[in-house]
């Protein structure tokens, strides 16, 4: 039988492989939206393992509504993109701080 | 080892090789396919778990909308891919030591002695007459129905702000002209013109 401990263990991994895509692909906001999704199915996985395991649905839920709100998210990240890339002529993250942050 | 051991081992390997891949790969459309390979594995993982709907409609939702828009993104923007990854390796060794260090304590913490099954014992599985979309729709109806409309509101304001992000101004747009339309006259369209006919002057 696979233990809850695996699945959080699985999870937690794939959570920190988004992450050093994020450190990594610093020049890319595709890949660096893309590696958000991995680290939101890291923690939808963590949910359900949880629900599963527990016994209560309300896990199950909980991850319907970040799925809906992640599709928003890439929805409004993506058309933010276009417009950038249609100003600036280029999606590289260095090119985009006239804010001097 | 049984089967469900199997199963779960062969499906994180793919996920996690995939997602590596992704992370690594230095074409972003290879990139997004890697990434459906592994929201693939993390479906087939959701479904060992019981949780058929949210299994299928990551697959849905996600391989079938989100992935084909990045797909469809990329290939519009055209990137160059000179200029990406000029600075990959800049930040990795940090990133790796940061991600090594979070994967010991997560597996301090959540390790055999704390959640395993001698703890958190393993649930019996339902039967073929069980249907996870039921038990789903009784919570998502009933007690969760605020949140769920409130769900459907904020895709409304997604779909409007994503729409006015990218439109573009009437520069380079054919569209009709409504006033025009409406207050144009006959006298500006028609002209009539009195011509006599070749019959008539034959008689």
């Amino acid at each position: 039988m696979v233990s809850l401990s695996d699945y959080l263990i699985l999870s937690s991994v794939i959570f920190c492989i988004g992450l050093v895509g994020i450190f990594v692909n610093r020049t890319n906001i595709i890949t660096l939206l893309m590696c958000v999704e991995l680290i939101l199915a890291a923690v939808n996985t963590n949910f359900i393992a949880f629900s599963h395991f527990l016994g209560n649905e309300a896990g199950q839920i909980f991850v319907f509504f970040i799925l809906t709100v992640a599709a928003a998210e890439v929805a409004i990240g993506l058309a933010i993109l276009t417009l950038l890339f249609r100003v600036r002529g280029s999606i590289d993250v260095d090119v985009t701080n006239s804010l001097k942050g | 080892m049984g089967s469900e051991q199997i199963i779960f081992y062969f499906l994180s390997f793919w996920l996690i090789a995939s997602s590596l891949a992704m992370i690594f790969s230095r074409n972003a459309a290879k990139a997004v396919l890697f990434l459906v390979l592994s929201f693939f594995s993390v479906a087939s993982i959701w479904i060992l778990l019981e949780a058929e709907f949210l299994a299928i409609t990551l697959i849905l939702v996600y391989v079938g909308a989100v992935m084909v828009l990045f797909l469809f993104v990329i290939k519009m923007l055209n990137i160059d891919k000179s200029t990406l990854r000029a600075k990959f390796a800049g930040y990795l060794p940090l990133g790796l030591i940061v991600a090594l260090i979070i994967i010991a304590e997560m597996m301090l913490v959540l390790g055999n002695a704390q959640f395993g099954l001698d703890v958190m014992p393993a649930p019996a599985r339902h039967g073929a007459d069980y249907s996870n979309i039921t038990e789903l729709a009784l919570q998502l109806y009933t007690t969760y129905v605020y949140p769920f409309e409130l769900a459907a509101v904020l895709l409304l304001i997604a779909i409007i702000a994503a729409i006015t992000l990218v439109h573009k101004k009437e520069i380079n747009r054919k569209q009709q002209s409504i006033s025009e339309q409406v207050n144009v006259r006959a006298k500006d369209r028609i002209r009539i013109v009195s011509i006599t006919s070749p019959s008539k002057e034959n008689k």
